[in-house]
């Protein structure tokens, strides 16, 4: 394990640092998740960062010249490329500092995606950047779809999810395909630190970004970001859904510390998927059957995920457990 | 007075990144780029350029990291071609917007399809209007000077805006020429260190590539416009300083053997070494024949251009790209326009050559002034046309 998390200390909280890097007065929808999530992670990561942005919900809402929510230097660029643009961040910090141009200080690099950023058009950039093995943290905020431009599918969605472009119709019963394990191919990559988490376990969010960003080398954080508007959700029941995804296995907690699976939340007791689903209107059309193949699905990749932890046979760690 | 080596232009335009001081290059192999990054990244592993060499996993990425590079205050290098370039589209019109002095050399190659690795200029062509300085080479040496001109001009605080040293694939890109190559220590005189204007830093935030809305997009397009267009005083200032350090005189448009010329032949880039070779003869034989060709390519040079014609009664402009359904070759569209209205328009004949590596000979430079002449004469002709195409 990184000699960083070595005396880790955890957040509690009474602890919560009073640092802000994003400002209020953004524009985002009500009851959105993703901002919350990025909010928090940015907190526990402290000032001293530089952010590159893919375009996307988190981009537009807290952008529009001659505003900005931004109280952290900030760079969006485009759409697939924040992986990019933050390695040669890194790069050019890198050789500045070498050289003695700027002083000497690690500064935590983050770059910030979508699911359809990170997953889709942004993965090549992404491996790329993982691979090259450049100090930073990726965050990819999954709001399972295309958000921005009117909740149009992407690999992150899930099976039957109804979206503008996977709607359910005579011939359809939504989204046809299985949620890319997105957090897989990011470990695939042997990377030192990498975990999911959810903004209703916000101490443990936090804990998780700051982890990433003391450990050196490229860290993955894969963030739950309910989106109310394209979910057909209730706008405050943002967090309880992120609550009922940890608590449903749909969304497990967990970290790959040097290849080590770590379960972060365990779940003695998983709820049914239909508690889940039944609160979101993009389910709504979902028939019993569909929703027991989906709950098939969720307990055999659960169980998939039981056993790489149980494999790893990890020391030290203890995992919360929820009933 | 540096000496003059033998060596690979591609090589050559390594060492002048090299002795640039680059801080940062990111790139990605393309022919026939290659030996411009392979040789970058042997410097780097040997300890003569101190400098991190990203090796991307795509152009795409490449731009990107270049633009993040910079935008962190790091002297940034790349070079590309023709698909590579072509998948770096999006990125070269942020680039500029950003205000990153980027300098990229592109030895310029055929676009597929279908696919050619060989020399034409249907890459940069397509790249006209990304806001990017652009200049063209002749020879070894000039790519060489061209590319320390750039950094110059590029980290100018009036300019601030990335800049494209276009070369010819292999047959500048991959010749063995006697080129004086400037030291470090050399260049340092007349290229001072970067100094960012705007840059990421913690203690300092800024936001950078925000949303433009419709009541401030045009304004930012202006702005852009505006900087580009008036890096053209800088541009010729900086090789005016550069001429007086290293004796090599640069001007924005090149001409030969204009005086007393009432044809004039326009070409870009290496071919117009072949060229000059053409006029001569053409001279021999009695034709006043005249050479131009444009050094710098964006902001194009209106007035010198407008100033060379003077007189000039029939221009013959050779494309070596082929601009589809439009009305000739991108660069005759461009010159017979800047051309129109003025007092003494003389007639403009548009042809396409040289495409995917076809030679470009001799006497289809004659060729292609003749017939100009020809449909001066006869008062109307093509407005343009392919040379050398085979027919069966």
């Amino acid at each position: 394990m990184d000699a960083a998390l070595k005396n880790f200390k955890k957040f509690t909280p009474k602890s919560l640092p009073k640092v802000e890097n994003l400002a209020q007065g953004h524009r985002a929808c009500q009851g959105c998740g993703e901002v919350l999530a990025l909010r928090m992670a940015l907190k526990a990561m402290g000032k001293n960062m530089i952010v590159a942005s893919a375009t996307g919900c988190m981009e537009i809402i807290t952008s529009p010249y001659p505003q900005t929510a931004w109280e952290v230097p900030w760079i969006h660029v485009a759409f697939e490329n924040a992986a990019a643009v933050a390695s040669g961040i890194e790069a050019g910090r890198k050789a500045l500092m070498r050289k003695g141009r700027i002083p000497k200080q690690r500064t935590t690099i983050v770059a910030m995606a979508g699911d359809g950023g990170t997953a889709d058009i942004g993965l090549q950039a992404l491996s790329g950047a993982l691979e090259r093995g450049h100090d930073f943290v990726y965050i990819c905020l999954d709001n399972e779809a295309y958000m921005n431009t009117g909740v149009q599918r992407s690999s992150s969605t899930p099976y039957g999810a109804m979206t503008t472009t996977s709607p359910p119709g005579k011939l359809s019963m939504g989204q046809n395909t299985w949620k890319k394990n997105m957090p897989a191919i990011a470990a695939a990559h042997a990377i030192p630190y990498l975990a999911t988490a959810s903004p209703a376990y916000y101490t443990d969010l936090m804990n998780k970004a700051k982890k990433a960003a003391l450990i050196k080398g490229p860290a993955y954080l894969h963030v739950y970001s309910p989106c109310p508007t394209g979910w057909r959700l209730a706008p405050e029941l943002a967090v309880d859904i992120s609550r009922l995804a940890v608590q449903t296995n749909v969304f497990p907690l967990y970290e790959v510390v040097d290849g080590q699976y770590i379960l972060t939340k365990k779940i003695k007791k998983r709820k049914p998927v239909e508690d889940y689903l039944k609160l979101q209107g993009r389910f709504r059309h979902l028939d019993k059957k569909m929703i027991q193949e989906i709950q098939e699905r969720i307990d055999r990749d659960y169980e998939a995920l039981v056993q790489k932890a149980a494999l790893s046979e990890v020391k030290g760690e203890s995992a919360e457990t929820e009933e | 007075m540096p000496k003059r080596v033998g060596i690979e232009v591609s090589l050559a335009a390594s060492e002048a990144a090299c002795a640039a001081d680059t801080d940062v290059v990111a790139a990605y192999p393309i022919t026939p780029q290659t030996h411009i990054v392979e040789h970058l990244s042997e410097l780097v592993a040997d300890g003569k350029l101190d400098a991190e060499f990203v090796p991307v996993e795509s152009e795409h990425s490449a731009m990107s990291v270049c633009v993040g590079s910079s935008a962190a205050g790091a002297r940034t290098f790349t070079a590309t071609s023709s698909q590579g370039l072509a998948l770096m589209h999006e990125i070269l019109f942020i680039a500029p917007a950003l205000r990153t002095p980027i300098v990229m050399v592109v030895a310029n190659r055929a676009l597929s399809g279908p696919i050619s690795i060989w020399n034409d200029h249907s890459d940069i062509m397509a790249e006209r209007d990304v806001g990017w300085i652009q200049t063209f080479a002749e020879n070894g040496q000039e790519v060489f000077d061209l590319i320390i001109h750039a950094f110059r001009v590029a980290e100018d605080p009036e300019v601030l805006l990335p800049i494209m040293v276009n070369l010819d694939g292999f047959t500048l890109s991959h010749v063995i020429e006697p080129i004086e190559m400037l030291s470090a220590s050399e260049v340092k005189r007349y290229l001072k260190p970067y100094k960012p204007q705007m840059v990421l830093d913690p203690k300092k935030p800024v936001t950078m590539g925000p949303v433009g809305m419709p009541e401030v997009y045009t304004e930012a397009k202006r702005q852009i416009e505006a900087l580009l267009q008036g890096s053209k005083k800088v541009v010729v200032k900086a090789w005016k300083e550069f001429a007086k350090h290293y004796g090599r005189t640069y001007k924005p448009i090149e001409t030969y053997r204009m005086k007393g010329a009432e044809v004039v032949l326009l070409t870009m880039g290496s071919v117009s070494e072949t060229a000059m070779t053409a006029v001569d003869r053409m001279w021999d034989k009695g034709m006043r024949v005249g050479l131009l060709r444009f050094r710098l390519w964006r902001p194009f040079p209106l007035q010198e251009f407008r100033r060379a014609m003077r007189g000039v009664k029939v221009l013959a402009v050779m494309d070596r790209a082929i601009s589809y359904g439009g009305l000739g070759g991108p660069v005759f569209t461009e010159v017979r326009s800047a051309l129109y209205g003025t007092f003494e328009q003389p007639q403009v004949f548009g042809f396409v050559a040289g495409l995917g590596g076809r030679d470009i000979t001799v006497d289809m430079f004659e060729e292609m002034v003749k017939k100009a002449i020809r449909y001066a004469k006869r008062g109307k002709g093509p407005t343009y046309e392919m040379i050398g195409v085979r027919e069966r």
